[in-house]
């Protein structure tokens, strides 16, 4: 490329004119016009068409005046040599380097943060009552669904299968599946008939929970991908990679109480006298038990 | 260059018409580089099959545009999302086209994406020096299938809700990092109003922006290092050798004699 500052290649900076003024005083007179009155308006647009007129003729027939370009180039410093390198140039090129890394490190690491954090932070969600125990007969199945966080609403609605398993040692024992297929997070079906009519919905400080009574008589069968559970959420065929996670419950003055959730690697026996192997929550699709479960050593917070 | 004799009158328009292009020019070089573009050299056994990567582009910005006008109707709000899509759909004015061109588009963008890395590749495209272009596709192709999952959230339907449930848990079975990831994309441990927010500012501000940039690199590579020659071109395969080897370019690496089908310009 040419030197930029010489022959052809000189800037060609218009010739001073007063006529742009007097075209800007116009748009202003239209613009305020329109505000205040039509003739103020009026007034401004013809200011503007014969400015606007003028500048143009102007710009059109005197073109670029060339000795008025001259003045801005003549200052050219001379050009410094490229290959010498001093001290205060290094130090000079580090230092905007580096200062550039730390505002860029400080606006982005708290962003990053904002982003991210909340994901892992204030997990714990609230204990979800769903009412008096007495609601829950002896061996009946009930499909239940809740609000979890009635901070969230609707979106948190959750539904578990609950099991009365009677008293065990005096204390009460009930079995809670999750309906989410550990396979990949569908909600799991009970196989066998839903008595809808025998809804019922009980208000409590999260909201409605409703209660319908079912007969799981095949288990519970995922709709998705055919994972395959038996009544104690123990798969027993299809994809899913262990069985139904469970909710912690406790009963208190009467009435059942819903926990933390857990993840459940094997089940022995039935109902109260199950023994059950717990372990921390796990996503669906992710071992809980054996080598692949070292795939996954760490969970975030639930 | 000023002339002393007075320039005629169809001068005159023809300066003062083309003035302000005139003015653009000399202050960016705008005009300059938009011919260059345009009026680029190509092949010329160029065919139909060369116009994919840039009927992707289109496909792009019908999904920028009409994205950008569904964005001042929806209401990415757990208890308002789906009225508002279904408002758009059946009550505003032209919602139900802009919205299906929007929806059916986002499919065409991707088959697009496909159908030109499929020509690329048989064509040969993604060899030297082309091989960061085609990453630079890879690229591309993820953050537009990143756009596809978490666009279909929006609607906030059973299937738009199950479906993102089943997409996060399977990013959650991913080795090592799957139940953080999984927690991230949520924002937090479970679906809630966090995703559905954190879903639309993905889908609609940073998923777009590192698109922009990635097709801005993608298309400077295009120019820089010109359109392929097919592979039955007799053309590239007869060319002589250069009588001169090219100019030195200082601190880039010269292109190989035949690897580009590029004709050079006559000036070089």
């Amino acid at each position: 490329m040419e030197d930029p500052r010489g022959g052809d290649q000189q800037p060609q900076l218009p010739s001073p004119s007063l006529w742009p003024v007097g075209f800007a005083v116009g748009i202003v007179c239209l613009l305020v016009g329109l505000v205040i009155s039509w003739w103020v308006a009026a007034l401004g647009a013809a200011l503007a068409l014969i400015f606007g007129f003028l500048w143009a003729r102007d710009v059109a027939t005197r073109g670029p005046s060339a000795p008025g370009a001259t003045e801005v180039t003549a200052d050219g410093a001379p050009e410094p040599s490229t290959g010498e390198r001093f001290p205060r140039n290094k130090f000079l090129e580090g230092a905007t380097l580096g200062l550039g890394a730390v505002i860029g490190g400080i606006v982005t690491l708290p962003v990053l943060g904002f982003a991210i954090m909340p994901s892992f932070l204030k997990q714990k969600y609230h204990k979800v009552d769903v009412g008096p125990l007495s609601d829950f007969e002896e061996g009946q199945w009930k499909v239940v669904t809740f609000i979890r966080d009635p901070e969230q609403g609707e979106i948190s609605r959750r539904t578990a299968f609950i099991r009365n398993n009677g008293p065990l040692n005096g204390v009460p024992d009930v079995t809670v599946l999750s309906n989410r297929c550990a396979h990949v997070g569908c909600p799991v079906q009970p196989g066998g008939p839903v008595f809808e009519k025998q809804e019922k919905t009980i208000k409590t400080d999260n909201g409605d929970v409703l209660i319908t009574p079912v007969l799981p008589a095949a288990g519970f069968i995922c709709p998705c991908h055919g994972g395959t559970y038996d009544q104690e959420g123990v798969r027993i065929a299809g994809p899913p990679v262990r069985g139904l996670d469970r909710y912690e419950f406790e009963v208190v003055h009467g009435r059942l109480i819903l926990g933390d959730l857990y993840s459940v690697v094997n089940v022995e026996g039935t109902g109260k006298t199950a023994k059950i192997e717990k372990v921390e929550l796990h996503g669906p699709g992710q071992h809980a038990d054996g080598a692949e479960s070292w795939l996954y050593p760490l969970q975030p917070p639930h | 260059m000023a002339t002393t004799t007075k320039p005629s009158r169809s001068q005159t328009l023809a300066k003062t018409a083309m003035y302000p292009l005139d003015w653009l020019e000399e202050r960016s070089g705008l005009v300059g580089g938009v011919k260059y573009f345009l009026f680029r050299k190509v092949p010329g056994d160029t065919s139909w099959w060369h116009t994919l990567g840039s009927a992707t582009l289109t496909a792009f910005l019908v999904q920028l545009v009409t994205g950008v006008i569904l964005a001042m109707y929806y209401k990415p709000d757990v208890n308002s999302a789906h009225e508002s899509v279904e408002h758009i759909t059946h009550d505003v004015w032209g919602g139900w086209l802009v919205r299906g061109m929007h929806r059916w588009g986002a499919s065409v963008f991707i088959i697009l994406m496909f159908m030109h890395m499929g020509r690329v590749f048989l064509f040969g495209a993604y060899k030297y020096p082309r091989e960061l272009n085609w990453i630079v596709g890879v690229l591309i192709l993820a953050t537009g299938l990143f756009e596809g999952l978490t666009g279909y959230l929006l609607p906030f339907d059973q299937t738009a809700y199950w479906a993102t449930v089943v997409a996060i848990n399977i990013n959650g079975t991913a080795p090592f990092v799957g139940p953080w990831l999984a927690s991230v994309l949520r924002g937090g441990a479970e679906i809630g109003p966090d995703t559905l927010a954190r879903f639309y500012s993905i889908h609609m501000l940073l998923v777009p922006g590192a698109l922009i940039g990635l097709i801005g690199l993608h298309l400077y590579l295009v120019v820089r290092l010109g359109v392929t020659s097919p592979p039955w071109s007799k053309e590239a395969a007869d060319r002589e050798p250069d009588p001169e080897p090219p100019p030195p370019r200082s601190g880039m690496v010269q292109p190989a004699p035949r690897a580009a089908g590029v004709r050079r310009r006559p000036s070089e």
